[in-house]
């Protein structure tokens, strides 16, 4: 169980999170919905503590960490609880002086002390499940977008962690490149990994989250199975946001 | 031959003896030892506490507000009067690692802060720590950007360490003047060391392409392109 507990966010005197509480089951797949600015990407980082929630606590599994204000939550217990999850971003952000396998093996090697043979073998077990098993020792700037991301999927995949957390994992690719990324996420939902994404994208969102938050203004303004949001959705402020998603898409 | 070519050839001995002896040396030592200076003090600049923070911008402020030449004189014959001597070479050194650290840490703090972002998230994101996400992320990619103003440092400093003639280390530079002054022939010796000097700057220009060419083996953009 993933678990956030009134979550709030301050960045000065902006609250992006206005006490936000939310469940993952394990074996899920969820999904943060919402117009931009609304706290999705901010929420989602404070799941692994890229963001330090301003107030909240944020439980993975057995592992926990209240904030208060003014209270530092100390490094070890922050890396404690980011070892739990692994994140993908919306620019990839692939080390670009490694490999692709060495993106992999990265984690592995420098955080949890693997031997480069054991290492190369989860790299190339997990390449060859993105499918880019062949663009092994390719440098991350001669990949495609498409083809980055599902090597950076593979990197957060590494270590095994209890959530996969994807933070607009589509949004910087072309609807052909977009797919490729799509039905990788969609396999791994299939085989039961934990994820947790934020995303405006709605096909990937109603292809494989079960879950949906909507999330508008620092507050979850709507919350249900995928179906129910999407196709009844309850709030007036969500009905326009996925009216204008319609609208935008059905132009392109 | 024409004399002044025998002489240029009976020069080049002791020349070429005096820049493997003490300007090689002391452009090697200096700039290892600067350099991590340099990176101490750019991390203290980007991420120490506040007081720190004041002694480097004092430090490097000091340092490059002064001339070289003058920084030398006070360490070697100043310092003295403070009742600390020195040996002209460890003077020497001392001065030039003080410069070269002051310099190159500009250097490094622009390199290692124009490196997104986004990459300490992902060094993050794979549970690294802060000193690792520096040594596996940042670094590397932060030295690529470095190497060519890191080069111009260095190509300066070798031209730079004539100036320890005047505070009596016999480098190449001294070397010549000694030469002149049984000679009395400075045109002929000041080419003669000036080229020599060329040289040693165009080997390491050459040193640098190569460098650069490997650094840049994984792409020739700053970052993977998104």
């Amino acid at each position: 169980m993933i678990e956030l507990r009134d979550i709030h966010k301050r960045f000065g005197d902006l609250e992006v999170l206005k006490g936000v509480s939310l469940q993952f089951v394990e074996g899920s797949v969820s999904a943060l919905v919402g117009p931009s600015g609304g706290g999705k990407s901010t929420l989602l980082r404070c799941i692994n503590l890229l963001e330090t929630p301003t107030s909240g606590t944020v439980r993975i599994g057995d592992e926990a960490l209240t904030f208060s204000p003014g209270l530092k939550a100390g490094w070890k217990n922050i890396q404690r609880l980011r070892r739990q999850t692994g994140m993908v971003f919306q620019n990839f952000q692939l080390f670009p002086h490694r490999t692709a396998k060495e993106n992999v093996t990265e984690g592995l090697v420098t955080v949890l002390g693997w031997s480069r043979e054991k290492a190369n073998a989860r790299a190339i077990e997990l390449l060859e499940k993105v499918g880019l098993a062949h663009k092994a020792d390719a440098w991350p700037s001669t990949l495609s977008g498409g083809q980055q991301q599902r090597v950076a999927i593979a990197r957060a995949l590494a270590p095994s962690p209890r959530v996969l957390l994807c933070d607009e994992p589509t949004s910087a690719l072309d609807p052909e490149l977009a797919e490729e990324v799509v039905e990788v996420l969609a396999s791994l939902a299939r085989e039961g990994t934990t994820m947790v994404m934020a995303t405006h994208d709605l096909r990937l969102a109603s292809r494989i989250a079960g879950e949906v938050a909507f999330l508008d203004g620092g507050l979850i303004v709507e919350q249900g199975t995928a179906r129910s949001v999407f196709d009844q959705p309850q709030r007036e402020r969500t009905k326009r946001f996925l009216a204008s998603l319609a609208a935008a898409s059905g132009a392109n | 031959m024409p004399d002044w070519l025998q002489l240029m050839l009976n020069s080049l001995g002791p020349l070429i003896w005096a820049a493997f002896t003490f300007t090689a040396p002391l452009t090697l030592l200096s700039f290892g030892l600067g350099l991590a200076l340099g990176l101490a003090t750019a991390l203290v600049r980007l991420f120490g506490a506040a007081p720190l923070v004041a002694v480097a911008r004092f430090y490097v402020w000091v340092i490059r507000g002064t001339p070289l030449l003058v920084q030398l004189f006070l360490i070697f014959y100043g310092l003295p009067s403070a009742g600390i001597t020195l040996d002209a070479f460890p003077a020497a050194l001392i001065g030039f690692t003080l410069n070269i650290g002051a310099y190159t840490s500009e250097i490094i703090r622009a390199v290692i802060a124009s490196v997104p972002r986004g990459q300490w998230e992902a060094a993050y994101s794979v549970g690294m720590s802060w000193a690792q996400a520096m040594r596996k992320t940042i670094l590397p990619q932060a030295a690529r950007t470095a190497v060519p103003p890191l080069s111009n440092t260095f190509i300066s400093l070798v031209k730079d360490t004539s100036l320890a003639a005047a505070i009596t280390v016999p480098e190449l530079f001294q070397s010549a003047q000694r030469i002149v002054a049984v000679t009395y022939e400075p045109l002929i010796l000041y080419v003669e060391v000036a080229l020599i000097y060329l040289a040693l700057s165009s080997v390491l220009s050459a040193v640098q392409v190569r460098l650069e060419r490997r650094l840049n083996r994984y792409g020739g953009f700053l970052e993977a392109r998104a």
